[in-house]
């Protein structure tokens, strides 16, 4: 499955195929008539051959639906809300988290915890953060408001871990530094959409 | 007179090892036959493609608790699976499995005993198998049970008699009992086959074959969406393993009689021996089992009952009647 399958939340476009199911005849007539039409055209057998074509459409034409789960997965969508990363500024490789708090205010499951001090240019840094993911419910406001497009949702989707509440410091979840190179500007949960420029409307100033 | 007697205890031993070990491999082939059906992949992990599965499952099931219910009626429930398990082995004693060979100067006959009821013995010999699933239905002390062998009772008891009743018309072709007579009867090549001549007690004895052998399109007994497992609702470990070892000999016994009757049994076909010819055939019957369980879906009691009684039934005296004439005239 190609990842535009995934990106196509369009429902109703896809090439449904609808059964052709036929009334329940009423009458002795109709009854007849229906046995008659099946037992001529064997649709006993059809039934054969549709189950011996699907075998030979998975073991020659490569069409196995099976996905070795934990060897080889699905992509998932750019947008999908799993755990968090914190980035990195592309050019100097200081974090973009400006200590600002906005996503601790916002988290209604209360599991980011947060606190900053001045360092010594008087710049505000983050010296203690953390996210409770025994807590969290994965709503992505925090991504949403964050307005450095600091900490946003990667796509780490297994989350099982051994206890219920697990905490992830800022240092697990921010970028490796040699990494660096390998981020690339964010397309997900969070960044403005691919068409905000058509969106964008005139602020009215008077009425 | 000693050397028949070790020969028959070897013969009978062989085809006991062998067709148990057949009936593992069964379990395979079907998961992973019905497993491509479905456009999946079936066992994989346990060695190559998932082969060794069936050492795994052997090791589970002998290794779970011997397990016999408080309310159980324990002599009972302990008999019922060894009744399915042997039935299904002792009927397979009157079956040519494959053409005579010599080996270290010896002719080999591949029979346990050649009688002259051969038929009939392993018609009797599957039809003392019902009492396996009864059995073990009544003692235990579990509704489901109790369900699952009244259905074996009706399934198994009115099914014995479209068997017998469609292979009553080859027997009369043949004027004899033996399978190897059977055999003999279509040495011919592909136009002496029986099927040719009696196609629809061919139909009827494939349809009450899989009846029998508890098969998909009437495989009531265990059905689980409707009656959790049937009869072997409360079996574990190596006493349900005898259950589904004897429906997996009954299935490869079906597919003997099959080819044996109606498709010329271990005659040569062109180039291909005997030997081969008739396990080809069996393994298109055993496939075809597979094939049917993934395509049809299976039918309610009543309807197993009415297509038995009314169906059938009068086809299959029909067809009695009408090659009785024709011999007559």
């Amino acid at each position: 499955m190609s990842i535009d399958n995934l990106k196509n939340r369009n429902v109703g476009v896809q090439n449904y195929r609808m059964l052709d199911l036929e009334p329940t005849p009423k009458s002795g007539w109709g009854k007849f008539k229906r046995v008659l039409s099946r037992s001529v055209k064997l649709e006993l057998f059809v039934g054969l051959k549709v189950t011996i074509r699907e075998m030979f459409k998975a073991l020659f034409m490569g069409e196995m639906h099976t996905v070795k789960y934990p060897f080889e997965k699905l992509p998932i969508s750019p947008r999908y809300r799993a755990i968090h990363e914190m980035k990195r500024l592309l050019e100097s490789g200081h974090y973009r988290c400006i200590g600002c708090g906005l996503c601790e205010k916002i988290c209604i499951s209360d599991c980011i915890k947060m606190d900053t001090r001045y360092d010594e240019n008087q710049r505000k840094e983050v010296s203690e953060y953390t996210i409770n993911f025994g807590r969290c419910i994965f709503c992505g406001y925090c991504a949403e408001v964050c307005p450095e497009l600091a900490i946003v949702h990667g796509g780490r989707y297994e989350t099982a871990s051994e206890q219920r509440a697990s905490y992830s410091t800022f240092e697990d979840m921010l970028t490796p530094i040699d990494k660096l190179t390998s981020q690339k500007e964010y397309p997900g949960f969070g960044w403005i959409s691919p068409n905000a420029d058509e969106n964008i409307k005139k602020t009215p100033l008077a009425y | 007179m000693d050397g028949y007697i070790i020969a028959t205890v070897i013969k009978a031993i062989l085809i006991l090892a062998v067709i148990s070990a057949l009936a593992g491999f069964g379990t395979y082939i079907e998961r992973k036959i019905l497993a491509f059906m479905q456009r999946r992949l079936g066992p994989m992990h346990v060695g190559p493609y998932g082969i060794l599965q069936i050492a795994a499952d052997g090791i589970k099931l002998f290794t779970k608790e011997d397990f016999i219910p408080s309310g159980a009626n324990k002599i009972i429930f302990m008999v019922a699976p060894i009744i399915t398990a042997a039935t299904a082995f002792i009927a397979l004693a009157a079956v040519p499995l494959l053409p005579e060979f010599t080996l270290f100067g010896v002719t080999i006959r591949p029979i346990v005993s050649d009688m002259n009821i051969g038929l009939l013995f392993v018609i009797a010999m599957m039809g003392v198998g019902l009492y396996g699933p009864l059995l073990a239905g009544m003692a235990q002390e579990n509704k489901w049970g109790i369900i699952g062998s009244a259905r074996t009772a009706i399934q198994f008891l009115s099914y014995e008699v479209v068997t017998g009743l469609s292979l009553l018309a080859p027997i009369m072709m043949v004027g004899s009992l033996s399978l190897i007579d059977f055999n003999e009867y279509q040495a011919g090549g592909i136009s002496n086959w029986i099927i040719w001549t009696q196609p629809v007690a061919f139909v009827l004895f494939i349809i009450s074959g899989f009846a029998e052998t508890n098969r998909t399109p009437f495989d009531l007994l265990e059905n689980e969406a409707e009656v959790i497992s049937g009869y072997a609702t409360e079996y574990s470990g190596m006493r349900w393993g005898m259950f589904f070892i004897g429906e997996y000999a009954n299935m490869i016994t079906i597919g003997f009689l099959a080819s044996l009757i109606f498709l010329g049994g271990f005659n040569p076909l062109w180039i291909i021996p005997g030997g081969l010819a008739i396990i080809l055939k069996v393994a298109f019957f055993f496939f075809l089992m597979l094939w049917v369980r993934a395509a049809w879906p299976h039918v309610r009691p009543d309807q197993l009952m009415w297509l038995c009684w009314k169906v059938l039934m009068p086809l299959a005296v029909v067809n009695i009647l009408i090659t009785g004439i024709v011999m007559m005239v």
